[in-house]
């Protein structure tokens, strides 16, 4: 595997399958009473966070901490950032404090890339812009894995906010390259005229793709960006775009329904459908935890047995 | 400086004059001479190219206000060593150029250089605000033959057609406009397509070009004056121009080395120093440029030098300002990416990058012909000689889309107004 993550065009379809399976070992590790492997004791991970993000940044520090890693967090409130220090030179201070791992959230597509001109240790992606966010689209993977058992010909249609979406790009590459068959879903203002280049197919109905899908993977749509006139109202989105408790009845049996959150309920989804037993919205948090675990210990190679379950 | 000088043994290559031999170039007391008696300084010039000076049509030097990033001395410096003996610095400098103080300033500046004419653009509208008419006529006087608003096009057509109309009352005043639609540029970081897509950077389409484009030709066609195009960079826009001169419209257009040279797949790495604007579009549009620069459908070359402060580019992608330098490179990109490939004659390259430019400028010192009594701006340059673009750099600023490649060509000597500026590739003031 590469030293960073910052595309999933950084690893392989092999390198994905070994990601989810070293995840799978590390996930019971959370259900112990002490929830605790030595793997990467005197290592130091730090959480370089431009912009807000709880959930995130939360699962990467529980990630690292039931790793036993040192954690720091670094966000931009509070911070040198906010008197505004360059990115450079926050990267040649933490350098210099000798980071192991940078997990970096930023509103500038690319800048995890530019992040790893300066500094040694591994770079991890948690989102820049409207660029990629690997880590998640990952832990959507092993969600679908874990509960319909296979990722290869798997349907799966992602709905929404596609232009402006880091999951999206993440979630498409990562489905093609496991062999899934990836329908973009939207308004063809918010579907980018290149993707079927991507492999994927394309379609501005939502209703006549919902029958034939595993998975309805849901985006969260900006309200903003009706005042971008992407769309003409929000109630018209949802009408033709969202997830209403009408229209999930289409889905086959045992067809999930997901979503990144944080969700906009009554938007892209209806409250009821985010609360049914096919929607495995929380699980996806849950199994983001492993997946970084996974990924951190991959990435720094750490100590000991593969897996926490010898700890 | 020796005011008397003999280029021994030079290929001589003069588009003006249609001449392109080895011959001995002499130069006394500021012009070409037939001969320059006993006691000259002679320069050999074996395996040389010697050709009229360089002229750039499209050049920021950043005085006033910027004198960080670049000032009127360090980039005449840049310009001389890249052959150039005369620049055309843009008006959107810190006070703008939209009235004769500062072009007397810009200008002074250059004349205290003494390393290139400098022949400043002034700006169309007053600050570049796209609202009111700068005046024209009192830059005129100051001496004052482009004016851009370069940065950004002219808003509205109604603006344009005055301003092409005024201009008429001037002999050679050229209008010159950057095409970029701002409702559809609005904020685009790169080339809109596949790669913007995929790297999540707002996108910035063709067309955002081209609508300007073919405003501007209608425009120009209802109020006549000369339209000139700055940096074109699609083929479309490049197709509407070849129409547009067929048709007998006085239209001019210049090209960027770095629009010849690169496309958006050079932006992969998210490299700040290849963000430029208009952006790097697709090889398609890339090789169209070439055909229309050799077919003269595209004019010139100008290098839209632009330098930035390190501190500036050193940032994260959307953040950064566009533009790269492109004094010191400008003829090296051309010789090593057009014409040692065979896409381009040395002649049509100098030609381009020389006697064009000069003439759309009306320097009428520059561009040729090398003969005898002409002011003698002259370069030498080794086409074989090969260098890795690397600091230092005479520009004050570093931020060079070719940072760390190979090119070839090299300036050896260059001569402005019959002084040696550049000898052995060294500045010599």
């Amino acid at each position: 595997m590469n030293r960073h993550l910052l595309s999933i065009h950084d690893v392989s379809a092999q390198d994905i399958v070994r990601i989810l399976d070293t995840a799978e070992s590390f996930r019971e590790v959370g259900s112990r009473v002490i929830k605790k492997v030595p793997a990467l004791r005197g290592r130091t991970v730090v959480n370089l966070f431009y912009e807000n993000s709880t959930r995130t940044r939360i699962s990467f520090e529980l990630a690292a901490k039931r790793l036993s890693a040192d954690v720091i967090n670094f966000t931009t409130s509070g911070s040198s950032v906010s008197k505004g220090e360059s990115l450079k030179d926050t990267a040649l201070t933490l350098q210099a404090m000798g980071a192991d791992a940078i997990v970096i959230r930023h509103s500038s597509s690319g800048a995890p890339l530019t992040l790893t001109r300066w500094v040694n240790g591994s770079v991890l992606n948690a989102g820049d812009g409207t660029h990629e966010h690997p880590t998640q689209a990952l832990l959507d993977l092993y969600t679908m894995r874990d509960r319909l058992g296979r990722l290869d010909g798997l349907r799966v249609a992602v709905v929404g906010d596609v232009l402006h979406s880091r999951v999206a790009r993440s979630l498409s590459f990562a489905l093609v390259k496991m062999g899934a068959e990836t329908t973009l879903v939207g308004p063809p203002t918010l579907i980018p005229p290149e993707a079927p280049a991507w492999g994927v197919q394309v379609s501005h109905d939502l209703g006549s793709v919902l029958p034939k899908l595993d998975v309805c993977y849901m985006l969260r749509v900006q309200t903003e960006r009706q005042r971008q006139q992407f769309f003409p109202s929000v109630r018209e989105y949802s009408r033709l775009f969202g997830l209403t408790r009408d229209r999930v009845g289409l889905l086959p049996e045992g067809a999930l329904v997901m979503h990144p959150g944080p969700m906009n309920r009554g938007v892209e989804i209806d409250s009821d459908v985010a609360d049914l037993p096919r929607s495995v919205i929380e699980e996806q948090v849950t199994n983001g935890i492993a997946i970084r675990m996974s990924l951190l210990y991959l990435l720094l190679g750490g100590s000991g047995a593969e897996g926490g379950g010898d700890a | 400086m020796p005011e008397r000088l003999v280029f021994r043994g030079a290929r001589v290559v003069d588009p003006a004059s249609g001449r392109d031999e080895v011959a001995d170039v002499a130069v006394v007391d500021g012009l070409v001479a037939s001969d320059a008696g006993a006691g000259a300084t002679v320069l050999d010039c074996d395996g040389l190219v010697l050709s009229p000076g360089l002229v750039d049509l499209h050049t920021h030097l950043r005085q006033p206000g910027r004198e960080d990033k670049e000032t009127v001395e360090t980039g005449c410096r840049a310009a001389a060593l890249g052959g150039f003996t005369a620049v055309s610095p843009m008006a959107n400098t810190d006070p703008v150029a939209d009235h004769a103080g500062v072009i007397h300033e810009v200008r002074d500046l250059g004349r205290a250089a003494g390393l290139c004419d400098v022949f400043p653009v002034g700006a169309i509208t007053r600050g570049l605000a796209g609202e009111a008419m700068a005046e024209i006529g009192e830059m005129v006087e100051a001496g004052v033959r482009i004016f851009s608003d370069d940065g950004r096009c002219v808003p509205t057509a109604r603006m344009l057609r005055n301003a092409l109309t005024y201009s008429r009352a001037f002999d050679g005043v050229l209008i010159a406009e950057h095409c970029e639609d701002a409702s559809l540029a609005e904020d685009g970081q790169m080339h809109e397509g596949l790669h913007s897509y995929s790297l999540g950077l707002a996108g910035q389409p063709r067309e955002a070009e081209e609508v300007i484009v073919a405003r501007d030709l209608a425009v120009a066609r209802l109020a006549g004056g000369r339209l000139h195009l700055c940096h074109l960079s699609s083929a479309g826009s490049v197709e509407m121009v070849r129409r547009a001169k067929a048709q007998g419209l006085r239209v001019t257009a210049e090209v960027t080395p770095h629009h010849l040279v690169f496309s958006e797949e050079d932006l992969l790495t998210y490299d700040t120093n290849v963000k430029v604007n208009p952006p790097l579009r697709a090889l398609e549009d890339r090789d169209a440029l070439r055909a229309a620069l050799v077919d003269g459908t595209i004019d010139a070359v100008a290098t839209d030098h632009a330098p930035h402060a390190v501190e500036d580019k050193e940032v994260e992608f959307d953040q950064a300002p566009p533009g790269t330098t492109g004094l010191e490179t400008a003829l090296s990109a051309v010789l090593t990416h057009l014409v040692e490939p065979g896409t381009m004659s040395l002649t049509r390259a100098i030609e381009a990058m020389s006697t064009a430019p000069a003439r759309i400028l009306g320097a009428s010192g520059h561009g040729g012909p090398i003969e005898p009594g002409r002011p003698a701006n002259l370069v030498a340059f080794d086409p074989a000689a090969e260098w890795t673009v690397e600091p230092p750099f005479a520009s004050r600023s570093r931020n060079s889309a070719f940072l760390g490649r190979r090119l070839r060509g090299r300036v050896i000597h260059t001569v402005y107004a019959g002084d040696l500026v550049v000898a052995d590739g060294k500045a010599q003031r």
